[in-house]
């Protein structure tokens, strides 16, 4: 399953599960980031870290590293494209 | 009759603030909560009732603690106040509700304000049906025009009277009901045992607890979590909301306009700019600015005290009054231009949602040396002043990201260390004016090297300093107007803040090192008769001997007092890093404010009053130094000891006011103490290696 920190630019995405410690994991969830939500990121800071990303009705800074704790299902046309790149 | 006690909760950036200025009034009192860091607000609230309290609480998205912050909310509703203002903000309606649900659980008599309805717009939710849903009153308010505060006034006095009740809206599982009610007994409620299964962990490795205050009783009946899913009660709460609240939500809300703006300020090219030139004001504003300020503060101090010397005539009264309690006040009030200019600027920064901004635009540096992207403004205002960097660092949420950012922004080159090290540069280091200009840049970038390297190494080896596995999430609020009364409010509660709790401590000090460098008064045996000679020389008419003999009298005296004893005391210490007696006196009134090294070696070389940056008041202690000889004859400062004495200040914490604030903003004399240590031992070690590898090398 891919992580969000895989995810292209501005394609939004299922969370499926949220990974991590305690702490770490039950303080995503609760601001929503519950599997079954929508969300993407909308940019990356340009200095490459962290990403923009949008849950629900807000806008959050959060790290590649910790984005990579968020398991989420690939958008179809993300695996597509993908595939079309490979030779 | 005691005075009910109404809370006001909420997410950060939904308008709490706000409403609370609204409600209060200008009766609110900032005070801290003891030991820690944490603000508390009180003002009084105008219920038909009669007056009660109103606490503003640490901004929150959830009651599970992690921080102090976070406990200190919990607590409070825990506590059984007569109410709690809930707000809600009308464009982010999910996530604050998780917070109204979870005071709800504890039992709170909740009201629900909500807020950013001008934002929503035509998507704010239907406060009735929200009432309805929540089984409590709604009132949706503007703080700007004070549109629904009657309304709120009047809903906060119904609920009041009704009773307290627990409302859970999901089920626990069977297994986690169980080890709810064997907890019970301890925590008091059922909310209470859940928050302390989901909060407390075993004390081995670094917890994330570790900033909670837990009794053992609670910790022990709450350890053992065995066949418990602890996620399973946010989701369930979430379940709950993702089933309502979007029958709520008529259409999505607009944001065009934040989008808008970000296109521009997160550009990868314009958005730069526009952040340099932002960071760009702000440092200007401290370091350039404020300076006419402190000048007129400094200078009005001055005058007030020759004034009160004029009327109260020569003694030791009045140099107690004049330079120890005069003088001492007006040290704390010099750092008041700078804290004011760096305030408003946080204020309006904070208010119109750049400052997360600029969070998230520097994370990646800071974080490669384990700081927190909010680290960026105080480490910058720190080359101004560490004094009001420090009290910015309270925009980060996390006592640790705190304290580590408290712990190096001292070795920034602060405005302070300059007239000290033009003073070094220009009477010991030879070469052009480029070389020399050269060496200033050179100790700037020095102590953004040492201030980055020892936020890396303590965040490595320091274990209340260590990296926590917390997230780094920062949220990126929607650019909004900031209010100008709001911004001021917090800019004059920070300053009084200051002057009221660091202000004391700094003023003490300040009569401790006047009277450390005043006393003994009496010239030490076999001195020469000043007095005498002083009278002949008035006598006489020749008013430059009178002038010469005067500021040799204050050198011996100097030299004779408590302080100069330390200074001779140290000698043996200092010594290896190539500093005699004479800069240990300067060291130890340097510890008053860093400039005032300058002045003090003036008195110790006995040329007079010199004021520090001034160039033509220097200028006889420059030539005094570079000429000073040691008793065989050879230079006392070679350009090796200039470059030592350079790094020593830039490194060493001689600055009482910034432990002073430190202890204030930690709660505490641990931090300042350890600060102090690490900077005075770094200071030495590396003094020490400059001089003696220099020697080594022949310079």
């Amino acid at each position: 399953m891919p992580t969000l920190a895989e995810i292209p630019l501005g394609r939004a995405v299922v969370v499926r599960e949220v990974t991590g410690g305690n702490a770490f994991r039950r303080r995503l969830l609760e601001l929503g980031l519950v599997p079954g939500t929508s969300v993407k990121i909308v940019t990356v800071a340009p200095l490459g870290d962290p990403l923009r990303i949008a849950i629900r009705e807000g806008e959050w800074s959060i790290r590649r590293e910790e984005a990579a704790q968020i398991q989420v299902d690939a958008p179809l046309s993300a695996l597509t494209s993908d595939q079309a790149k490979a030779p | 009759m005691t005075r009910k006690q109404i809370l006001l909760a909420g997410n950060p950036n939904v308008g709490k603030t706000t409403l609370f200025n609204a409600l209060t009034g200008l009766s609110a009192k900032v005070s801290n909560y003891p030991g820690i860091t944490v603000e508390s607000k009180r003002g009084t609230l105008h219920l038909p009732s009669g007056d009660a309290d109103l606490h503003d609480l640490p901004g929150t998205y959830s009651l599970n603690a992690r921080s102090a912050e976070e406990q200190i909310a919990f607590d409070a509703i825990d506590g059984g106040p007569d109410a709690v203002i809930v707000v809600l903000d009308a464009t982010q309606l999910a996530r604050c509700a998780y917070l109204l649900m979870q005071c709800q659980e504890l039992g709170a008599r909740c009201v629900v304000a909500m807020t950013m309805i001008d934002e929503a717009k035509t998507s704010t939710p239907d406060p009735e049906a929200l009432a309805k849903l929540f089984g409590c009153e709604v009132v949706a308010v503007t703080a700007r025009t004070k549109l629904g505060i009657p309304a709120l006034i009047a809903a906060i006095d119904r609920t009041m009277t009704k009773p307290a009740q627990a409302v859970w809206r999901w089920e626990p599982a069977p297994q986690l009901r169980t080890r709810l009610a064997a907890i019970k007994p301890t925590a008091g409620s059922d909310a209470k045992a859940l928050w302390a299964l989901t909060n407390i962990e075993a004390r081995e490795g670094s917890p994330d607890d570790d900033e909670l205050v837990i009794s053992d009783q609670l910790r022990a009946a709450a350890l053992d979590k065995t066949g418990l899913d602890l996620d399973a009660p946010i989701l369930a709460r979430w379940a709950w909301l993702d089933r309502e609240i979007p029958r709520l939500i008529k259409k999505p809300v607009d944001r065009s306009r934040t989008q808008r703006i970000d296109r521009l300020l997160m550009h990868r090219v314009f958005g730069f700019g526009v952040f340099l030139a932002v960071m760009t004001v702000l440092f200007m504003s401290l370091f350039w600015w404020a300076q006419p300020l402190i000048d007129q503060v400094d200078g009005l101090f001055g005058w007030f005290g020759e004034l009160l010397r004029g009327v109260l005539g020569e003694g030791v009264f009045t140099d107690f009054l004049v330079d120890g309690v005069i003088g001492g006040v007006g040290s704390v009030m010099v750092f008041l231009p700078q804290i004011l200019l760096l305030f408003l600027f946080l204020g309006f920064l904070e208010d119109c949602g750049y400052l997360a901004r600029v969070a998230y635009l520097m994370d990646r540096i800071m974080r490669s040396m384990n700081l927190h992207g909010r680290a960026f403004v105080p480490m910058l205002s720190g080359f101004a002043c560490a004094v009001p960097a420090i009290m910015a660092t309270r925009t980060m949420e996390r006592r640790r990201d705190r304290i580590l950012t408290m712990m190096v922004v001292p070795l920034m080159t602060c405005s302070a260390r300059l007239p000290v090290y033009t003073l070094v540069i220009a009477a010991l280091i030879p070469g052009s004016a480029l070389t020399q200009a050269l060496l200033m840049v050179g100790m700037y970038l020095f102590s953004v090297v040492t201030a980055l390297a020892a936020a890396w190494v303590m965040s490595k080896t320091v274990k209340p300093l260590k990296a926590k596995r917390l997230p780094f999430f920062i949220e990126l609020p929607p650019y909004r107007f900031p209010r100008l009364g709001d911004v001021l409010r917090m800019m004059w509660s920070k300053s009084s803040f200051f002057l009221r709790e660091a202000g004391t401590v700094i003023l003490a000090c300040s009569i401790v090192l006047w009277a450390l460098l005043a006393f003994p008064r009496d010239l030490p045996d076999g001195s020469p008769d000043y007095d005498a000679l002083i009278e002949r020389a008035d006598k006489t008419g020749n008013a430059d001997l009178k002038t010469r003999f005067e500021a040799e009298k204050a050198g011996v005296l100097v030299a004779n007092s408590y302080g100069g004893r330390i200074g001779h005391a140290i000698e043996p210490v200092i010594e290896p890093l190539g500093f005699d007696w004479k800069i240990g006196i300067g060291i130890v009134g340097a510890f008053a404010a860093r400039e005032v090294f300058v002045s003090t070696m003036g008195i110790v070389y006995s040329v007079g009053e010199v004021e520090a940056g001034d160039d033509e008041s220097t200028k006889p202690l420059r030539e005094a130094l570079s000429d000073a000889k040691k008793p065989d004859g050879t230079k006392a400062y070679t350009p090796l000891v200039g470059l030592s004495l350079m790094i020593f200040f830039a490194l060493a914490c001689q600055c009482m006011s910034t432990l002073a604030v430190v202890k204030r903003e930690t709660g505490g004399w641990r931090w300042p103490l350890f600060l102090f240590g690490y900077m005075t031992i770094l200071a030495w070690v590396v003094s020490f290696a400059v001089f003696q590898i220099g020697t080594l090398l022949g310079f």
